[in-house]
C-alpha cells in the first residue's frame, strides 16, 4: 500500500475562532476523492492547514502522511515528503521563470532526500519538463515565463497543473473552493487530474462547485458542514447533492446532534 | 534557531569564504593617520614626477578644509588617526601569477582570480592592501594598442595621457572623499582602449583588504577612444575585523565618440568597511556608458555612480541594486547631468533591506539650461524582508529647460507571507523562498550581467539571505 494522508479528529482554529470541529479523513496514494461543501464550512482551511500554513491553529487532533506526524513538519518540510497543494489564487514572483522555479523546487527535494545530491542537471530538467508540458498540451513558451505574473486565471491554473505533473506528489490537494472561481479554470484543473492522476497520486479535490462529476470521477465523496465531515459516500453522494442541495445534511446534522 | 545563531552563521560563511585573513606581509607600512609627510612618502616611494606630488599636497589641503558631510550616513565613527593610509603588499607588481608573492597568490586563488582570467576573462589586476599585485592583458589586446595597468605604470609610461585625463572627469574639489583620494591614491587600473577596437570579454580588477584598519585608495582611469568598448568588472571583499577600515577610490571614465563602455562592481566588503567612493563618466557624442552597481557588504556605503553627458546623442545608464543587512547602510543612487541637447539617461534602482538594514536611494537629474530634447527615466524600487528595516528616497531633480521628457516612479514591496508559503509549499525553506523572492526582484538588472557574474551575483544573495528570518 502507497503513502496515505490521515486526518484524525482535526480541530482548527482561525484568530481563536473554531473553524474546524473534528475532521476524519484518509486519502490513500492512487485515491480521487473529492470535497463538497457551502461556502464558509472550513474546506479552503483544511487545505491550508495540511499544508501548514501559519494563520491556521490547530488545537486538537493529528495529520499524518505516510507515517510521518505533519504537525512536526514545517510546510517545506511537507512538500518534500510528497504532499502538494494547488493553490485557488497562486500568487506570483516577479522575476522568477516557471522554469527556474520548478529546477529549484525540484534540486530542494532532492538535497533533502540526499544531501550529496548537486541536484537536477540542466539538460534532464529541461526534459522532464518539456515532457510534462506535452503530456498537458501545454504551450513550451510556459516555462519562460515568470510565475503567475500577469498569468490569467486559466494559466495560473495550468501553472499549478505544471508544477503538480513536475514535482510527481504522492498526495494532492487542489483548493478550488471559490464558487466564483470560471468554469474553464475548474475544466483545466480536472484535466490535469484526470491525466496525472494514477496508482502513484492521491488527490483530494475541494470544490463548491456541485456539477464536479461532469468534470472529474472521484471514487469517494465528502460533505463538509460546518467543520465537519458531515457524510462521505460514493459519486453518488455528488448526485443527489446536485438534485438536492445541502439542506438535507443540515437537518440530518441537526436532528443527530438533538 | 535563534537570531543570534542565524547571524553567526553568516559570520562563519563569510569568513570562510571572503573574511580570511593573511598574517600581514607588507613590505611597507606608513604610520597610523594623515598629514603632509605621509603623503609625501606615498608619492616618493612611487617615485612620481613633481607635478604629481604638488597635486597631492593640494588636493590634501583641500580635503582637510571640507567638512565631513552630513547629509547622509553618519560618518562619525571614522577615525583617521586610527587608519593606515598606505600599505604597500610587494615590492613589484607581477605580470604573472608565479610572480606574486606566495601567500598573496593564495588569496587570489582562494578567491578563484586566476581562473577567472583563464576562463572568461580579457585581462585581470588584482589589488592588495594599498597596491596592484598583478596585472596582465592578453597578446592580442596588447598588439592592437590596449593598455591595461596599474595606474601608477600608467603615470610612469604614459605620462602624457594620464596628465591629459587625471582629475579632469573627478576634480579633487568635488567632494571631501575625492579630494582625500587625489592626494593619497595608490593602484588601480589605468585603461585605455583605441579607435574601434572591441573587446568583447570584460577586463576585471579584483580589490582585495587584508590588513587590518586599512585604508585602500584606488584610483583608476579608463579612456574608450572612439568607436570603442570596454567592459571592466570590479569585485572587492575584505576580512571581518572589529575595526573598520576605508575604501575611498575614484574612477574616472572618458567614453568619447560612438564609443561604449560598462563598468560593473560588485562589491562585496566585510562589514567593517566604510565604503566612500566617486565614480564618474563624461560621455561625448553618440557613445553610452553603463555603470553596474551591486553594493553587497561594507558598514556604510556612500555611491552614486554618474554620467555626465557632454555631447549630442550622448546615453547614460545607471543600474543600481544595494543590499543592507544587520548594522549596515547602503546609501546608493546614481546621478545623471545633461549637459547637451538631445541626451538620454536611464536610473534603474533596486535595493533590499533585511535584519534593520537601511538601504536609500540618492539620485539626481540635472539638465542645463541648453540641454534640449532630453529624455530620462528613473525608477526605483525598494524591497523590505521585515518590519524593522528602512528604506528612503532621495531624488534630486534640476532641470533648466523646458523641452525634456522625464519619468519617475518609486515603489517600496514587502516580501509577502503568501509568497513564503507559496514557494515553501513546493519545498523550498524559507530562506530559500526569500532568497527566490529577492532573485526575482533583481532579475531586471542581473539579467544585464555577463552569465559568470549573474551566478556570482545569486550566489551572493543567496549568502546575504541565509538566516534572514530569525
Amino acid at each position: 500500500m502507497g503513502a496515505a494522508l490521515e486526518i484524525r479528529n482535526l480541530h482548527v482554529s482561525v484568530e481563536d475562532q473554531p473553524i474546524l470541529r473534528g475532521v476524519n479523513l484518509t486519502v490513500q496514494q492512487g485515491e480521487v476523492h473529492a470535497l463538497m461543501g457551502p461556502n464558509g464550512s472550513g474546506k479552503s482551511t483544511l487545505a491550508n492547514t495540511i499544508m501548514g500554513h501559519p494563520a491556521y491553529a490547530i488545537t486538537a487532533g493529528q495529520l499524518i502522511f505516510d507515517g510521518e506526524d505533519l504537525l512536526e513538519l514545517e510546510t517545506d518540510e511537507r512538500a518534500r515528503l510528497g504532499l502538494f497543494m494547488a493553490f485557488q489564487y497562486p500568487v506570483a514572483i516577479p522575476g522568477v521563470t516557471v522554469a527556474n522555479f520548478l529546477r529549484n523546487a525540484i534540486n530542494a527535494r532532492m538535497k533533502s532526500q540526499d544531501p550529496e545530491s548537486k541536484g537536477i542537471g540542466i539538460p534532464a530538467f529541461r526534459k522532464l519538463m518539456l515532457d510534462k508540458m506535452d503530456l498537458l498540451q501545454m504551450d513550451k513558451s510556459f516555462g519562460g515565463r515568470y510565475l503567475n505574473d500577469g498569468f490569467s486565471g486559466g494559466e495560473k491554473k495550468r501553472a499549478e497543473i505544471l508544477q503538480m505533473a513536475v514535482m510527481e506528489p504522492q498526495i494532492a490537494i487542489m483548493d478550488e473552493t471559490d464558487s466564483g472561481l470560471d468554469i474553464d479554470a475548474l475544466r483545466v484543473v480536472s484535466e490535469g487530474v484526470n491525466t496525472l492522476s494514477g496508482p502513484e497520486l492521491g488527490v483530494l479535490v475541494i470544490t463548491h462547485y456541485q456539477r464536479i462529476l461532469n468534470y472529474i470521477k472521484p471514487q469517494y465523496v465528502h460533505i463538509m458542514l460546518d467543520g465537519q465531515i458531515a457524510e462521505s459516500g460514493g459519486p453518488e453522494l455528488a448526485v443527489h447533492l446536485e438534485e438536492h442541495g445541502y439542506d438535507w445534511l443540515r437537518e440530518k446534522q441537526n436532528g443527530n446532534g438533538k | 534557531m535563534s537570531d543570534a545563531e542565524h547571524l553567526e552563521g553568516i559570520r562563519e560563511q563569510y569568513d570562510e569564504q571572503y573574511g580570511f585573513r593573511d598574517p600581514d606581509s607588507y613590505v611597507f607600512r606608513a604610520r597610523k593617520g594623515l598629514d603632509a609627510e605621509i603623503v609625501g612618502q606615498i608619492s616618493e616611494m612611487k617615485q612620481e614626477p613633481e607635478w604629481m606630488r604638488a597635486q597631492r599636497l593640494k588636493a590634501l589641503e583641500i580635503y582637510q578644509s571640507k567638512p565631513v558631510p552630513t547629509w547622509g550616513p553618519d560618518l562619525s565613527g571614522l577615525r583617521e588617526s586610527d587608519i593606515y593610509f598606505f600599505v604597500k603588499p610587494a615590492d613589484q607588481e607581477a605580470r604573472s601569477w608565479d610572480d606574486v608573492p606566495e601567500d598573496i597568490k593564495r588569496t587570489f586563488d582562494r578567491l578563484g582570480i586566476p581562473e577567472a582570467e583563464q576562463k572568461f576573462l580579457a585581462g585581470a589586476g588584482a589589488q592588495y592592501d594599498s597596491e596592484m599585485v598583478y596585472h596582465q592583458v592578453k597578446k592580442e589586446l596588447e598588439a592592437q594598442g590596449v593598455i591595461f595597468k596599474s595606474i601608477e605604470h600608467g603615470l610612469r609610461e604614459h605620462e602624457d595621457l594620464f596628465r591629459e585625463h587625471f582629475g579632469k572627469v573627478v576634480p579633487a574639489t568635488d567632494n571631501k572623499y575625492a579630494a582625500l583620494n587625489a592626494a593619497v591614491w595608490s593602484g588601480g587600473s589605468f585603461i585605455y582602449v583605441p579607435p574601434g577596437v572591441q573587446i568583447e570579454m570584460p577586463l576585471q580588477a579584483y580589490f582585495r583588504l587584508n590588513t587590518a584598519s586599512i585604508g585602500q585608495f584606488e584610483r583608476t582611469m579608463i579612456i574608450v577612444d572612439e568607436g570603442a568598448y570596454l567592459h571592466y568588472v570590479e569585485g572587492c571583499t575584505a576580512p571581518t575585523y572589529s575595526t573598520d577600515s576605508l575604501h575611498s577610490g575614484v574612477i574616472e571614465i572618458v567614453v568619447k565618440q560612438g564609443a561604449r563602455s560598462r563598468y560593473t562592481t560588485i562589491q562585496n566588503w566585510s562589514d567593517n568597511v566604510y565604503n566612500l567612493v566617486t565614480q564618474r563618466a563624461m560621455v561625448y557624442g553618440d557613445a553610452s556608458h553603463e555603470w553596474v552597481d551591486a553594493n553587497l557588504g561594507s558598514k556604510v556605503t556612500m555611491k552614486y555612480p554618474s554620467v555626465y553627458l557632454m555631447e549630442p546623442g550622448a546615453h547614460g545608464e545607471i543600474l543600481s541594486i544595494a543590499f543592507a543587512g544587520r548594522n549596515q547602510v547602503q546609501d546608493a543612487g546614481g546621478k545623471a547631468v545633461h549637459i547637451a541637447p538631445n541626451t538620454t539617461s536611464q536610473i534603474i534602482s533596486k535595493s533590499i533591506c533585511k535584519n534593520g538594514g537601511r538601504s536609500s536611494y540618492r539620485g539626481l537629474l540635472k539638465v542645463y539650461p541648453k540641454a534640449e530634447n532630453v529624455k530620462s527615466t528613473v525608477v526605483c524600487d525598494a524591497l523590505l524582508l521585515d518590519e524593522i528595516s528602512e528604506s528612503d528616497t532621495y531624488p534630486y531633480i534640476e532641470i533648466e529647460n523646458p523641452f525634456v521628457t522625464v519619468g519617475h516612479e518609486a515603489t517600496v514591496s514587502k516580501v509577502g507571507d503568501d509568497q513564503v508559503f507559496y514557494l515553501q509549499s513546493r519545498g523550498l525553506s524559507e530562506d530559500e523562498a526569500n532568497a527566490m523572492v529577492v532573485n526575482g526582484f533583481l532579475e531586471p538588472l542581473t539579467k544585464e550581467l555577463p552569465m559568470e557574474y549573474s551566478i556570482e551575483m545569486n550566489r551572493l544573495i543567496q549568502l546575504q539571505m541565509e538566516g534572514s528570518i530569525g
